[in-house]
């Protein structure tokens, strides 16, 4: 069987719901992958470094997060403080020796965008060539 | 404070991997500062360890918890909490914190979660720097406040060694040569003839030169 990956996106009010609210006929109608779980956010920046591993704790082959660009983010800082917590969990994973792309950070225009599309299917591609996650190998 | 740094995550995991249940400790004293060992860091590592483990195809059950200081009994005493709930300890708090549970708690098995670096202190946001060597004899009252002994890479007391070059030390261009802001920052205060004596050779017995030291207030022992 081919494998589906578990992916969990974490995305702001403004690149998710905003994208969820202009296409009326579904993301998934445009090609936005189905197996791709969006956890909305008020604003990328808040999202924990421990909720980014908690994801991968609940089974997840990849992770990421998609913000505002850099310079226009709705609350300033909040997309670049997420780049740094999702750069902070590419560096863990490394450590434990598990890929780091298994993790990525998307800075995206607001509202309904291709790009928002592309990332999603940018990171089922890439996950699906990188494999189920190894902390699903629980032997004991 | 005390800075310190997480020590790299596999490492911890070496030292857990033979037990079931690891009690991960944060301190909420100097390491909760430096975000190096407080609730938010207890809670990744603790996330960290069991990623780790499930790696290499064992579970791993993690305790939390965090306490005031870990560098008074008193709040050592608060670990009586978990009894029972752990077979091994990681301390997050800085190696006096590690001392202390090793000190106090014969049989637990307490192993460190953060390499203890420096005392210093954050001039901005995520950067911390070296201040106070500790050096049990304060020279700041001769150097305007500026610590030579911490902040010299040669510990120099009478002034800049031949590498200061434009201000920068010679070990990296990053570094402020701090003889050149002990020279510049007494000129502003114009005390810079005060740089003319000659510091006699100094006794470092106070160091810990001398072994591990102990310092003691009759007014406070009970």
């Amino acid at each position: 069987m081919s494998f589906i990956p578990d992916i969990q996106a974490f995305c702001c009010h403004y690149t998710s719901q905003q994208s969820c609210a202009e296409n009326h006929g579904g993301l998934q109608e445009d090609g936005f992958p189905e197996n791709i779980t969006i956890n909305r956010l008020s604003c990328s920046g808040m999202i924990k470094v421990s909720a980014l591993l908690q994801a991968f704790e609940n089974g997840a082959d990849g992770v990421y997060v998609a913000g505002c660009p850099k310079d226009e983010c709705h609350n300033i800082m909040g997309s670049q403080r997420a780049a740094k917590k999702v750069a902070a969990v590419k560096k863990a994973l490394a450590e434990l020796d598990v890929e780091p792309e298994r993790i990525e950070m998307y800075h995206l225009e607001r509202g309904l965008s291709p790009q928002f599309i592309a990332a999603g299917q940018e990171m089922e591609a890439r996950i699906k060539e990188l494999g189920p996650s190894p902390f699903k190998g629980e032997k004991k | 404070m005390i800075v310190a740094k997480r020590k790299p995550i596999a490492e911890i995991v070496e030292m857990v991997k033979d037990f079931d249940r690891v009690l991960v400790l944060g301190c909420r004293g100097c390491v909760s500062v430096c975000s190096a060992g407080g609730e938010r860091e207890v809670e990744i590592l603790a996330s960290l360890l069991r990623l780790g483990c499930r790696k290499a195809g064992k579970k791993l059950q993690t305790v939390t918890g965090t306490l005031v200081r870990q560098c008074d009994k008193e709040y050592i005493d608060e670990l009586d909490e978990w009894d029972g709930q752990y077979d091994a300890v990681v301390s997050m708090a800085c190696g006096v914190g590690v001392n202390f549970i090793a000190n106090l708690r014969s049989m637990v098995r307490v192993y460190p979660g953060v390499n203890t670096t420096f005392m210093g202190g954050s001039m901005e946001q995520g950067v911390w720097t070296e201040q106070c060597a500790g050096c049990g004899n304060c020279v700041l009252h001769l150097t305007g406040g500026l610590c030579p002994v911490a902040r010299c890479a040669k510990s120099l007391m009478n002034g800049p060694c031949g590498g200061s070059v434009n201000g920068h030390c010679e070990i990296n261009k990053d570094v402020p040569c701090i003889w050149q802001e002990i020279h510049d920052r007494l000129g502003r205060l114009n005390r810079q003839d005060e740089l003319l004596s000659i510091a006699p050779i100094r006794d470092w017995s106070t160091a810990g030169h001398g072994g591990p030291r102990t310092s003691l207030r009759d007014d406070l022992t009970i």
